[in-house]
């Protein structure tokens, strides 16, 4: 399915600094029980965001009226575990359209792109200014910049590029997914497939 | 130029290359269950396709089903919907479906090999991240989104970059005690649990020659709790063994079409990796984890480190030890145990119930215990009670339960409750994993057999030595 244009975004953010959060708590394998890709995102850290009879953890970033956006920060290697979609559809639909980390595992990664949330890599010492930022002052804003791979801290104007391959680039600054592109090529993966042993 | 068993199994798959992105990979076989693929086939109905090569996918029920009762209706209105998705889906594209009470039912990634789906050299894709098991017969296998499967439902392909590649050799006997979910528990523990992001991993040396493919699945299995896509072991006279006149497997000609190119399954000599790793077989010990990540492992006799010896933010670190309520220091031996689970496709399999029964046997279930012993499929539940270790588990106080994912991740009613802790041989000791609040210990069947009969975490050494 075609998905949201990314090109620039700015906005506030919101910190997560947790190492190796894994899907299984973005989303608990309990909520995987839809058969359609909607709601998500009222269970978006449900076991760190709510207490066993549904109340809010006060503690917990997400219920925190000082900080909001559309951008995720979280600890290094955000995303480890299970390769369920459903974190990556659980973060698009609490509203947020990128996340930022020194560090992601390859299959959230992967899933994020697939559905038009922009991954973005930073290293370890700007993670921590933008964590540093936003303590600072939760109101800071960050600038993502897709076609020229930056990321800004606005206040101070500090930068640094950040990596993704050219396709996977044009795909979301379209809005483009894989299977439009597969689908295009369907001659020569059927020709491909005759000649397999099985 | 020489080339690495990932490479040639990878290269043989490229239908075409983008400069600058990613590979276009053809997928031999795609494995399905009710969880991962629903929405994918929405996603078909909405752009008004078909599958495109309904005979390359197999789908399984197995992450939400029930473990007793399974001739009964299922209970849970959100699971029965999930299944019944599946069954109309497969039944819309003809893909063979291997619903709830099948003769053929049982977790993904136990019946691929068990009927001949998995075979060397092939590519193999599912929506779960452990699809890296099938790696142990040299094929190259992973775990894919929900965007993926519809990809490869609707073009038999998916888009990735090519990995990286790692060699990581064991070498060296094996002590008393020591299983291949303890190789792999070391390795992680070694690597952590993003030490192989972004890697395609091979493991080699003597240790994996040695193991059976029961055995080597559990470590490919793994191999996405060090951040790697994959893992995947030569294929040998064990694995052609193995595969050799099951449902799925080529017959013929075409077998022997099929045999002949996967002996030529293997590393060249001289073939470079991007990174490579030894370990001694002879210095791991039965293995357990004290924390919320795999990577959080030790050799059972050992004290929880201090947060200044482990990697990584001591934020995090401590956060974990408070959730499974240890302390540095603390001693694992000794520590209470209220549930044990063996199963899942990590140890779900019949090396892993005759190692479990071999320890239980002639002793008892503690009184303390729940223990859930779950096989991976109908085969695995038929062999326990064609080997007699049904018999013996009943004699000892355990009872065997049906197929299924079960407390592996905790979607069915098998769920340990908010603050027990349990001895599992699953894959994942995440927060919550195993059900809300509860709390894991990752580790092989015997340190499973060790606590389920004694209560508490023991070391299987102690009691094997009893034994002989
Ligand atoms: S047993 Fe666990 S890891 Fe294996 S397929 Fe089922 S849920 Fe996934």
């Amino acid at each position: 399915m075609a998905y949201d244009k990314f090109n620039i975004l700015t906005s506030t953010a919101v910190p997560l600094p947790i190492e190796n959060v894994d899907t299984d708590q973005i989303i608990p394998a309990r909520f995987l029980k839809a058969t359609e890709r909607v709601g998500f995102g009222d269970n978006l850290f449900r076991d760190w965001r709510y207490n066993p009879d549904n109340t809010p953890k006060q503690d917990f970033v997400l219920n925190n009226p000082i900080y909001s956006g559309k951008i995720l920060v979280g600890g290094k290697n955000f995303g480890s575990g299970s390769s369920r979609e459903h974190a990556a559809w659980a973060v698009y639909d609490y509203g947020f359209r990128a996340v930022v980390s020194s560090f992601f595992a390859d299959i959230f990664k992967n899933n994020c792109l697939n559905i038009g949330v922009l991954p973005v890599q930073v290293s370890p010492e700007f993670a921590d200014k933008i964590f540093a930022a936003i303590h600072a002052d939760p109101k800071t804003e960050l600038e993502i910049n897709l076609p020229e791979q930056t990321i800004t801290l606005l206040a101070t104007g500090e930068k640094e590029t950040f990596e993704i391959n050219s396709y996977k680039k044009n795909n979301m600054l379209n809005g483009f997914d894989d299977i439009d592109y597969l689908q295009s090529i369907k001659g020569d993966i059927e020709a491909f497939a005759e000649k397999l042993p099985f | 130029m020489s080339k690495t068993l990932f490479d040639k199994v990878w290269d043989a798959h490229v239908v075409r290359k983008i400069e600058g992105g990613p590979d276009v990979l053809f997928i031999d076989r795609h494995l399905i269950h009710e969880v991962t693929s629903p929405v994918a086939f929405l996603g078909l109905k909405n752009r008004g396709t078909k599958v495109l090569y309904p005979n390359r996918t197999f789908a399984t029920a197995d992450h939400n089903t029930p473990t007793i009762n399974q001739d009964k209706p299922v209970a849970d209105p959100l699971s029965a919907n999930q299944l019944k998705a599946l069954e109309a889906n497969a039944k819309e594209h003809g893909i063979s479906h291997w619903g709830l009470g099948h003769q053929k039912n049982g977790i993904v990634h136990v019946v691929g090999p068990e009927y001949g789906i998995t075979q060397p050299g092939a590519t193999i894709v599912c929506g779960d991240s452990h699809t890296s098991t099938h790696g142990a017969f040299g094929a190259i296998a992973f775990g894919i989104g929900t965007s993926e499967v519809e990809m490869v439902l609707s073009t038999q392909c998916i888009m990735q970059p090519k990995p990286k590649k790692m060699r990581i050799n064991v070498n060296g006997k094996l002590g008393l005690g020591v299983t291949p979910k303890d190789v792999a528990l070391f390795i992680i523990s070694q690597l952590t649990t993003s030490g192989a992001t972004g890697y395609f991993v091979e493991y080699a040396g003597d240790v994996f020659e040695n193991m059976t493919m029961e055995g080597r699945m559990t470590v490919c299995n793994l191999s996405i709790e060090m951040g790697a896509r994959g893992g995947m072991i030569a294929p040998d006279e064990t694995t052609i063994n193995y595969v050799k006149g099951r449902e799925f497997t080529p017959k013929g000609e075409a077998w022997d079409k099929a045999l002949a190119y996967y002996k030529t399954l293997k590393t060249d000599e001289g073939a470079v990796f991007d990174k490579e790793l030894t370990f001694d077989g002879f210095s791991i010990e039965p293995m357990i984890t004290y924390g919320t990540n795999p990577g959080m492992g030790m050799g059972i006799s050992h004290d929880i480190p201090d947060a200044s010896q482990v990697e990584g933010g001591v934020a995090t670190y401590e956060k974990s030890l408070n959730y499974m309520g240890f302390h540095e220091g603390d001693a694992m031996i000794g520590k209470p145990v209220d549930f044990v689970f063996v199963g899942s496709c990590t140890n779900g399999r019949i090396e892993d119930f005759r190692a479990f029964t071999s320890l239980v046997k002639g002793k008892h279930k503690a009184d303390n215990v729940t223990a859930w012993l779950v096989p991976g499929s109908h085969i695995v539940e038929a062999q326990i009670k064609e080997e007699g270790l049904l018999d013996i588990l009943h004699e000892a106080g355990f009872e065997l339960r049906q197929p299924g994912c079960s407390a592996c991740l905790a979607m069915n009613d098998d769920k340990v409750p908010a603050g027990k802790y349990a001895v599992s041989t699953s894959n994942r000791n995440f927060e919550g994993r195993q059900g809300p609040g509860s709390r894991t210990m990752l580790a092989s069947p015997l340190v499973a057999a060790a606590a389920a009969v004694t209560g508490k975490v023991t070391d299987p050494r102690t009691l094997i030595e009893e034994l002989v």
